[in-house]
């Protein structure tokens, strides 16, 4: 069966594309990465900023039981066409990587269905290689609510 | 290839995974993990042992302890770690997928004409 969410990371390049078809009109697609709630809803994580407009910032994180913060991510918005695109910076401190450019294309394929490609660069090839030998690290916040089921039972 | 099925086995255990979590952040002695879960110490050695044979994580000898920590130069080439990074991509577009699909059936049946708009 053919993947939904496919990842290009060419040798010797500073960036990475991802791709996923949706079951979802594209007007949906777009609002669940500009709308909060939705947003912090499909991330896992508790958002401390969120303002979707140029410029604008966000912030989410998620911390365990002890509040200590297990993962994060802040950027800016920097540009963005309503169903078409969204410009953004990302970055994770608690990795202490450099911020990376994210550049968001939204596409309509059917009434019901959509596509995202994301660009993302980032400032070298080794910085670039670092974050996809993090994969485990940045799934903290799905590992999270096991962990933190597990945490709770004790 | 041998590495990479292990890689996979090893991530899709969620006591595993909750394992990883605790130790990204900070090298652990395997007591200090096992205080974190409810099942036996031997449950939880058995399981940094098997994370520890696909070098997900690593040994660290300080004094008389053996910390643990997190090895991201334990997959050799991008090949290698780049499914685990696309797996969490998909379960968070999977994630994206339904919640907006749940808005949809909701906002047809709220507005009864499939008129639908964010709220």
């Amino acid at each position: 069966m053919e993947q939904k969410t496919k990842v290009f990371a060419e040798d010797g390049k500073q960036e990475i594309q991802i791709t996923r078809h949706f079951d979802l009109p594209v007007e949906s697609l777009y609002n669940a990465f500009v709308d909060k709630d939705l947003f912090a809803q499909w991330m896992g994580s508790d958002l401390i900023e969120f303002e979707f407009k140029q410029y604008g910032k966000y912030h989410f994180e998620k911390r365990n039981p002890k509040g200590d913060v297990i993962f994060n991510g802040k950027g800016t918005f920097h540009g963005f066409i309503p169903n078409t695109s969204i410009v953004r910076t990302f970055e994770m401190d608690v990795f202490s990587l450099p911020a990376q450019l994210e550049f968001l294309d939204f596409k309509s394929l059917t009434d019901e269905t959509s596509k995202l490609t994301m660009h993302v660069i980032f400032k070298s090839v080794e910085i670039r290689n670092e974050l996809l030998k993090k994969p485990f690290a940045q799934g903290l916040n799905m590992a999270h609510n096991k962990l933190e089921e597990i945490i709770k039972k004790v | 290839m041998k590495l990479r099925r292990d890689v996979f086995q090893a991530i899709s255990d969620p006591t595993r995974r909750a394992i990883i979590t605790l130790v990204a952040m900070q090298a652990m002695t395997p007591t200090a993990i096992a205080e974190n879960f409810d099942s036996s110490r031997q449950t939880i050695s058995k399981h940094i042992q098997i994370l520890a044979e696909c070098q997900i994580l690593e040994q660290e000898q300080t004094g008389r302890e053996i910390y643990y920590r997190l090895n991201p130069n334990g997959m050799k080439d991008i090949a290698d770690f780049i499914e685990p990074f696309r797996q969490l991509w998909d379960k968070r577009f999977d994630n994206l997928e339904s919640i907006m699909k749940s808005k949809i059936i909701s906002s047809v049946r709220l507005k009864g004409s499939g008129h639908e708009h964010k709220k």
